[in-house]
């Protein structure tokens, strides 16, 4: 059933097989003798092999061995040795600086240095102008060097792991590396152990030649998948002989497909086998449950589809980073203006001369050039003086200071997910800081929101509701329970809760198998981009198995017609079927029995049952007990069947109302037919009889089949649907209790077992939403299809023609309308909804479709098609058995967090699969909706209809708008007037569906849903398909210009996490397909909030902060040299060492800023969590804008200014040579530039405070050190003695004292009025942030409140507050809370009226006629346009007026819910 | 980070837990110190730096008024000099020139002279590398592939001692300063050694190791603008000779600005002189050899003394005053906008 099993790139796909399709007919018609010359040509050599790119031809190895290996067809292929090393130690250098120079500042940089050996423009000395290109370069170098040093040694790890390869020499298995493992090569593997390569089945010590394979590490599917041998070799019962194998397999090529395989097998007699998935068993999954197999290498290494799905961590560019290289050329035309200034300058103040003066140096050869041509060579030189205004060092500076963002994050303990062992894992090293400037997510419905554990709500039957209240109840204690149990859980108080409930805290030092090992040994050679496995607690062994989902409380009513017919069916299967009371018995037995669940017991997990356990010995004693069983009640205990008070239970029924002697009679039987097997289920029954005398019905019903079970039964499906499904039938005592391929066995509520013949079972998939299985039933011996599937395609496919029997007709009709009505009532709900249904064939028309069937199954070619063809011919013509409905529970956190991201101005939408009403449902109780919200729903085929829909959407909310908007300023000034009666609530949602939405693109209509979206608070795209997600997400984020971000957790949402900025994988249950496809990978939603409120946060103010003092420092400390041209004639001269120069740059000042970047913390985590709003200065790029580089820019030049000409005007006309007055310069600009850092950080550790102390020390150290020992280190340049003279001097030190005063004054003014006054949230929350505890929420609820009153946009609405104003309301009553608040008084009493009848407010009727001129409106369109778009109700603007307060929103919502139920009983 | 955990556990060893370490560092809670921009240390910063920056000022602006200096430009008092040599045939010829003055006051204390030039662009960049340290070591370089191009050798392949332009340029006037006592010129002692750097006398210039002077410099021949080969340059003091010469060093240390001073002698202070320079008439006997018209540039002779916190400049006094000037009116400001908001904001307060 589920509904994520396929990939979302499904059209890309089908669209692969049909092209395999053609050509392997090719390779299929073509007959052998081609083959084998195709087969000696690929011999001859390897141009060849081209040719035939579209298949490959694979023969065993053995007969080749070691002398021949020259005439092996496979040796062509790829070894199993992997290696994802980029370099190797040779080519590492060329290959590395190859890469570099990809770089455009690298390739800039280059050219300069090499610029400078061109002595006329030279403006240092060319040797050392190297220096810091080569050092970028080699930091570079050393950090890629040791990535992939690490992955060359974990490569190293697994090419050595060992398997056993069948050896001719030893006739034998021996074991060999994983490396040595070619194509062609016999495989034989154990239980447990990795398979090294895609390997082809051809035997397994399993009889039926099925091989169980886990494939957690591929596609994190936990259940266990079957593979089969290859027809042909299954039926051997001897071993497997590798030597006799002479077959070839041609097989397609190499693809990263893993849920398609696609080839055949030759046998010498030009026999040809069909080879699919089923026989494939791909690299890196674990064998589980098969002693061994035995298999032949297809694809190994890198050609395996493990590997081929790897595709390594993704290069992402943020957005910091563009506006960055926009910078960064507008940084290179100021350089350009800057060197055009000192040409222009140097032209003339060459041409000034009428003769050269002794000080203008004619060149080499004695020869002045022409001021001209002197001013270009100037120009070429003032490029290289001014080079580092490009902040040479920036790159490799982001790079690291985003290696420290994403360690921080990784090592965040509040992003650690305790049940599942897993911290956040960052896939994309390279976007951190766009993680705070989110605008817009979207987000997946099912998994994400919710936790994708689904719990039996409940059902009907036969038109008949069943409200299971007592289950709802246990739920809700349940729930309370599982917070208590997850405080108990930190305060690490395990013990008493896992003897509360072994199954599934099995606490994680108990592990049945080694599985973690297996992952992490995976991991690392396949899926080495995702950081590490799966989970591996026992959670994911009893996958679907939370108490919470396992126990079912049963509904009393439910039970007792349950029981009835359970004994109706017992008595009278054969004859009476027809009887209403046998669809509750079928009811059940279809969710026992209609799905793929596995079964295992608690005590061992996987350990399949496969076998029943000995309560039945064989199937054929059973109809025995069965046939004695109905021969006694026939003849003696009519009486009983009449009594409605009847036992659920044959053995209790017996004792407690009839007379001992049918027991002993049975007793007697039972022993006689199999003596002591049989006794202990038997033994069983006898005590729960004994002890239940007249106990309740629950109570007998409960401690019978807990008595009767032989051991807790664990159930691993694909789905979670169907577990729950599995779980809800044990509840009624149908108990799943083993599944082969070929049988299922399910105990009756009697505990009699009924062992069914699986003739058939049709999976499920996403075409026909629906699966059905045909066993035969043991005791009618009737073929009997079981379907469960979507409502909407189950009620088509139900039997509508009349038999005659008009009363059983309608009766027919009348169940189906109720269960539609039901099924509504589920939706509604928010529950997830499936239909049941029954159809019983003839023994004919079976055989007719099972024929058909076989064809399709052994088809070559086509067979897809086919299958769904056959299995829908099949699923015809049912009878509504009944329907269900399943909770997706909403995940804990979750109204929280989407509160918290919206209140940051996060818009959220939502898109799914799922049904409209679901989802409407879902954003209802997950605060992404509000119930003073007007909501739009749009719901159309029609392209006029839409258009006209959207407009008119959009006129009602622009005037709304626009008549909102004066009046919340105005209440933003007086607050206590009162809004008016008419629109309390400004806020809109719009709801689309997956029709809606094509409709919409295929009309061009795109720019009128944007437009309708930005006025909405969210939007919630239902029945939306992949394709549709991912083009929702390009929109907005092409159209809008906006930064989004995608967060799912399925298949189905990998298109929309690429197609985002921001990709967010939730590893949840539904496999690693969205993991693999993102950026991130969080394992809970609410994780989101920390991930973007805090760590967004801070990644985008450091980074943005950082990258902002790059562009200073580069820019003041290169303006030193500018200035200093005016001085020296234009001439290119320096006045600082250029040692000096270099480590200015690379060591003095990086890494104070590298620091910063890393651990900066402007607004403490608590006070971001707390004051969301904060969010909104990197939404806005507050920090890093045009304004803000431009500010920079200023201050930059008047910080180098004052650091030039201080110094200047206090040395000018005074002996002072060039050196000595470039060192106080460079001191000067030294302290400037870190205190401008010191100034820069909000936060001081010990470790900034020393890195500062230590780039101070460390310039006073080198400069003296340099200075006393180098005389020659730098001619002609020689700053010798210079700074111990200068040390020595006093007024050096008041100028370095006073010169960063004057550079840093206006800075500091403007910090210092912008930080007293609070001019930004930020700094009001800095000062927050100093109070003590109470104050501090007392402050932060201002400040919310303030923020409230005075933006004119929507931004919080005072539901998101529930938390904090239920905390605080004691404290505050504050008159700035939003207008609807202030009006609480009147609006509790409003809902103490409205409480008991919230249903009419909220039927479907009202609503869709609650705008009636839209209506009109539309109906109009819609007639006028088109037919077919008239069906349905194409707008549904329903307005919910406000309740009231929002603390009591969520009471009236569950009362409501609570209210359909006991309506529709 | 990823693939953090590379070690394989092994069969029925427990897995470590993947929880992050709950240590302060990585979770982000290191113990700091928030600065925070609060009204009462603002406005003592402010006013804290601008008192201390007026005291300092007032005390710097007070030292440099103190120095006492004579700056007198002698460019265009020697025209018939600075004509002659402006052509440059004329090179070997003689041209003195003298220059009175008067002091009104004393000049007390140490005296330097300083010869100054202007627009003269000693900073340019090709002049400044036209050098060779090497050579100025001592070493027996070959200057051929040195910086010193076009000044390192001749036509004939006669390498220059010392070479380059910043050697080839050397100001090359003779300044002599006479003491107009009783209508009798009395010379005033000064001293030309002991004015350059310690470091630069002794370890980054020595002569060329020989037994005498003119044999080390054997094989060299003198820059094209000088007038006697550098093993001359002083005749009367042989540790003052050759690269070591007081005047050549000074030189040779490229001043930053094309308007600068060198300093060329000091006042030794000895009889009359002790004291310093007591006032009267003065002359200037100046042997008028450097040409500067051609690049309109001008020679200063200067005297002046020293304080301690440097020369006659008062400037770092004004950057001082003015300075702490702004820090005081900002501070004034900042006190003055918060007064005039404080009433709004208990405005807002009481909403």
């Amino acid at each position: 059933m589920s509904r994520k099993s396929f990939p979302g790139c499904f059209s890309r796909m089908t669209w692969k097989k049909h092209f395999f399709k053609e050509t392997c007919c090719q390779c299929g018609a073509s007959d052998t003798e081609i083959q084998n010359e195709e087969l000696e040509e690929r011999g001859k050599g390897r141009k060849r092999k081209k040719k035939n790119e579209n298949k490959r031809v694979i023969v065993s190895n053995l007969p080749f061995g070691s002398k021949k290996w020259k005439e092996n067809p496979n040796r062509y292929y790829d070894t199993n040795e992997i290696k994802t090393t980029k370099y190797t130690i040779i080519t590492f250098l060329p290959k590395n600086i190859y890469e570099q120079f990809h770089r455009f500042a690298n390739i800039y940089f280059v050219f300069i240095a090499l610029l400078n050996f061109v002595p006329v423009v030279n403006a240092f000395q060319p040797e050392v102008s190297v220096i810091p290109i080569c050092a970028i370069m080699v930091i570079t170098a050393i950090k890629d060097a040791w990535e992939d040093f690490r992955r060359y040694k974990l490569d190293k790890e697994i090419n050595h792991m060992g398997c056993y390869i069948y050896s001719r020499e030893e006739h034998a298995y021996m074991e060999k590396c994983w490396k040595d493992v070619r194509v062609g090569d016999f495989v034989q593997l154990q239980c447990n152990e990795i398979v090294p390569a895609d390997i082809l089945l051809l035997h397994s010590s399993d009889q039926n030649g099925i091989c169980h394979l886990e494939t957690a590490n591929l596609d994190g599917e936990t259940n266990l998948k079957q593979r089969r041998v290859v027809m042909g070799f299954s039926s051997q019962d001897t071993v497997f002989e590798p030597e006799f194998f002479q077959n070839t397999i041609i097989c397609e090529m190499p693809n990263n497909d893993l849920n398609k395989f696609k080839g055949y097998m030759e046998q010498p007699n030009h026999e040809q086998v069909g080879l699919n998935i089923e026989n494939l068993l791909l690299r890196g999954c674990t064998i589980r449950n098969t002693e061994a197999a035995v298999g032949i290498v297809i694809y190994a290494g890198h050609e395996t589809k493990a590997m081929l799905n790897n595709s390594g961590p993704r290069y992402k560019r943020s957005r910091i980073e563009q506006r960055m290289n926009r910078d960064i050329f507008s940084c290179v035309g100021l350089l350009f203006v800057m060197c055009l200034v000192g040409a222009v300058g140097h032209g003339i103040w060459t041409g000034k001369f009428w003769e050269h003066p002794p000080y203008d140096v004619p060149d080499w050869n004695g020869n002045f050039v022409a001021p001209v041509l002197a001013g270009f060579y100037m120009f070429l030189t003032m490029i290289i003086l001014l080079q580092i205004l490009i902040p040479i060092s920036l790159y490799v500076s982001i790079e690291l200071v985003k290696l420290g963002q994403v360690f921080l994050i990784h090592n965040d303990i509040d992003l650690y997910d305790e049940e599942a062992d897993l911290p956040i894992q960052c896939r994309t090293l390279t976007i951190t800081e766009d993680l705070g400037q989110i605008q817009y997510i979207f987000s997946d419905k099912t998994g994400t929101l919710t936790e994708n554990k689904m719990v039996f709500r409940r059902c009907t039957v036969d038109g008949i509701e069943f409200s299971h209240q007592e289950n709802d109840r246990r739920l809700k204690t349940q729930r309370e329970l599982d917070l208590e149990d997850f405080a108990k859980l930190q305060h690490f108080t395990l013990p008493p809760m896992s003897l509360e409930r072994p199954a599934t805290y099995k606490p994680s030092t108990v592990r049945p198998l080694r599985r973690c090992q297996s992952d992490r040994a995976h991991s690392k050679g396949h899926t080495r981009s995702r950081s590490v496995g799966r989970r591996d607690s026992s959670q994911s062994q009893v996958a679907f198995s939370s108490p919470i989902e396992k126990d079912v409380t049963p509904d009393s009513r439910l039970l007792r017609r349950v029981r009835e017919a359970a004994l109706q069916t017992e008595s009278f299967s054969p004859f009476l079927h027809m009887k209403t009371s046998t669809s509750f018995t079928d009811f059940f037995l279809a969710l026992a029995i209609c799905n793929t669940v596995l079964v295992s017991t608690a005590t061992e997990p996987r350990q399949r049952v496969t076998i029943p356990p000995p309560i039945k010995p064989s199937g054929i004693t059973l109809e025995k007990i069965h046939q004695i069983f109905q021969r006694l009640k026939l003849a003696s205990l009519s009486q009983s069947f009449s009594s409605s008070q009847s036992s659920s239970q044959l053995g209790a029924t017996f004792s407690a109302k009839s007379t001992e002697e049918p027991l002993a009679v049975l007793e007697s039987c039972d022993n006689d037919n199999d003596g002591s097997a049989g006794s202990g289920g038997q033994e069983l029954q006898d005590k729960g009889s004994t002890e239940i005398g007249t106990a309740s019905l629950d109570e007998v019903f409960r401690s019978a089949t807990n008595a009767s079970l032989p051991a807790d039964f664990c159930y691993e499906a694909e789905s979670p649907d169907e577990a729950a499904l599995v779980y809800a039938a044990q509840a009624y005592g149908f108990v799943l209790v083993s599944r082969t391929p070929e049988q299922v066995t399910v105990q009756l509520p009697q505990g009699t077992l009924l062992t069914f013949d699986i003739l058939y079972t049709l999976g499920f998939d996403s075409v026909r939403k629906r699966m059905s299985v045909v066993v035969r039933h043991p005791l009618t011996r009737e073929i009997v299809v079981y379907t469960k599937g979507a409502d909407s395609v189950i009620m088509d496919l139900l039997d509508n023609s009349s038999k005659g029997d008009i009363s059983s007709d309608k009766r027919m009709k009348r169940i189906k309308e109720r269960t539609q009505k039901h099924l509504d009532y589920y939706a509604h709900d928010g529950l997830r909804t499936l239909c049941i249904a029954k159809k019983v064939l003839n023994e004919d028309d079976f055989q007719k479709w099972a024929n058909f069937r076989r064809e399709a199954e052994a088809a070559i070619d086509n067979r897809e098609e086919l299958l769904i063809e056959t299995a829908q011919h099949l699923e015809t013509k049912l009878t509504l058995l009944g329907a269900t409905g399943i909770e997706d529970r909403l995940q804990e956190g979750v109204p929280d967090t989407i509160v918290s991201l919206r209140e940051a101005g996060i818009k959220i939408w939502v898109l799914t699969g799922d049904k409209q009403e679901t989802a409407v449902n879902i954003a209802y109780s997950c605060k992404l909706l509000n119930q003073r919200d007007t909501v739009f729903t749009i719901n159309t085929e029609n392209k006029e209809t839409c258009e006209s829909l959207l407009n008119l959407t959009l006129e009602e909310v622009k005037k709304n708008y626009e008549c909102n908007k004066p009046r919340r300023k105005f209440f933003g000034i007086i607050p206590t007037s009162l809004p008016s009666p008419e629109a309390p609530s400004p806020e809109f949602g719009l709801v689309l569906d997956g029709r809606t939405l094509s409709t919409i693109f295929q009309a061009g209509l795109e720019e009128k849903l944007l437009e309708l979206a930005r006025h909405c608070r969210s939007v919630l795209c239902c029945r939306s398909t992949p394709l549709q997600k991912s083009m929702v997400v390009k929109l907005v984020r092409r159209q809008l210009k906006a930064m989004t971000l995608s967060i799912g957790d399925g298949a189905n949402d990998v298109s929309m996490i690429q197609a985002a900025d921001v990709g967010i994988g939730i590893s949840g249950q539904e496999g690693m397909q969205a993991v693999m496809a993102s950026d991130f990978a969080i394992s809970r939603f609410k994780h989101l909030k920390k991930l973007l409120l805090v760590h967004g946060h801070w990644c985008y103010a450091r980074l943005a902060k950082m990258v902002i003092y790059f562009f200073y420092k580069n820019v003041c400390y290169v303006n030193l040299l500018f200035w200093y041209q005016f001085f020296c004639g234009f001439s290119g001269s320096t006045m600082l060492d250029y040692w000096q120069m270099i480590f200015f740059n690379l060591f003095f000042t990086s890494v104070p800023p590298l620091l910063f970047g890393v651990l900066d913390k402007d607004v403490s985590a608590e006070t971001l969590l707390r004051l969301p709003e904060l969010y909104k200065s990197g939404q806005n790029s507050e920090i890093y804008n045009l304004s803000a580089f431009i500010i920079t820019m200023l201050d930059a030049f008047y910080q180098s200014l004052i650091c030039f000409f201080v110094p200047y005007l206090m040395y000018k006309d005074s002996d002072m040579d060039v050196f000595s007055f470039g060192n106080p310069i460079n001191t000067i600009a030294l302290l400037t530039i870190l205190l401008h850092q010191a100034l820069e950080m909000k936060t001081w550790t010990v470790l900034q405070l020393v890195t500062m102390l230590c780039s101070v020390a460390l310039y006073l150290i080198f400069s003296v050190t340099y200075n006393a020992a180098c005389l020659l280190c730098n001619p002609p340049t020689n700053p010798y003695w210079i700074m111990e003279r200068q040390l020595k001097d006093p007024t050096f030190y008041l100028l370095c004292l006073i010169t960063p005063v004057i550079a840093l004054l206006p800075r500091f003014f403007i910090f210092a009025l912008r930080g007293t006054l609070g001019a930004s949230l930020v700094l009001r929350a800095q000062h927050v942030e100093k109070l003590p505890k109470e104050q501090q929420d007392l402050e932060i609820q201002k400040l919310r409140s303030r923020k409230e009153a005075a933006s004119s946009a929507p931004v919080a609405s005072p539901a998101s507050n529930d938390d904090l104003d239920q905390s605080i309301s004691h404290l505050c009553v504050s008159p700035f809370l939003h207008p609807a608040a202030a009006l609480s008084p009147r609006d509790t009493e409003n809902l103490g009226v409205s409480a008991p009848n919230p249903l009419g407010r909220r039927t479907y009727e009202e609503g869709y006629y609650f705008f009636n001129r839209w209506a009109e409106e539309e109906s109009a369109a819609a007639d006028s346009s088109s037919g077919p778009s008239s069906g349905h109700h194409p707008l549904v603007a329903s307005r919910e007026a406000a309740p009231g307060q929002d603390g009591n929103y969520l009471k009236s919502f569950n009362y409501h819910r609570r209210s359909v139920s006991s309506v529709t009983l | 980070m990823k693939n953090k955990t590379s070690v394989v556990p092994r069969e029925g060893e427990a897995q470590p837990s993947r929880c992050p370490d709950n240590s302060a560092f990585k979770q982000q809670r290191l113990p700091a110190w928030k600065p925070q921009l609060t009204i009462g240390s603002v406005l003592s910063s402010f006013f804290l730096t601008g008192a201390f920056c007026l005291t300092v000022g007032v005390c710097l602006v007070l030292s440099a008024n103190s120095v006492r200096e004579v700056q007198i430009d002698y460019s265009d008092k020697c025209s018939n000099c600075s004509k002659l040599r402006e052509n440059s045939s004329n090179w070997n010829k003689e041209c003195h020139c003298s220059i009175n003055f008067t002091l009104k006051e004393d000049i007390l204390g140490d005296v330097f002279m300083y010869y100054g030039l202007q627009n003269f662009y000693q900073n340019h960049r090709r002049y400044v590398k036209s050098r060779s340290d090497a050579q100025l070591l001592g070493r027996n370089v070959n200057i051929q592939r040195s910086y010193c191009a076009p000044f390192s050798t001749y036509r004939n392949g006669t390498p220059m001692a010392p070479c380059g332009a910043i050697a080839n340029s050397m100001f090359n006037d003779t300044i002599d300063l006479f003491y107009n006592y009783n209508s009798s010129m009395i010379q005033v002692p000064l001293l030309k050694t002991g004015n350059s750097w310690w470091t630069d006398k002794n370890v980054k210039f020595r002569n060329p190791e020989s037994s005498n002077l003119s044999a080390a410099f054997a094989g060299t021949a003198r820059p094209p603008y000088w007038q006697k080969p550098a093993y001359l340059l002083d005749e009367e003091d042989e540790r003052n000779n050759g690269y070591v010469n007081d005047d050549f060093i000074i030189w040779m240390r490229v001043s930053a600005f094309a308007t600068f001073r060198n300093l060329y002698r000091r006042l030794r202070r000895v009889r009359r002189f002790a004291e310093g320079l007591p006032a009267g008439n003065y002359t200037f006997r100046i042997s008028y050899n450097f040409p500067v018209t051609k690049f309109k540039g001008r020679k200063h002779v200067i005297l002046s003394t020293v304080v301690w916190s440097g020369g006659s400049n008062p400037f770092l006094g004004i950057a001082y005053l003015v300075s702490g000037t702004a820090a005081t009116l900002a501070g004034f400001v900042i006190t003055a906008i918060h007064l005039k908001l404080r009433k709004k904001k208990t405005y807002f307060q009481k909403q």
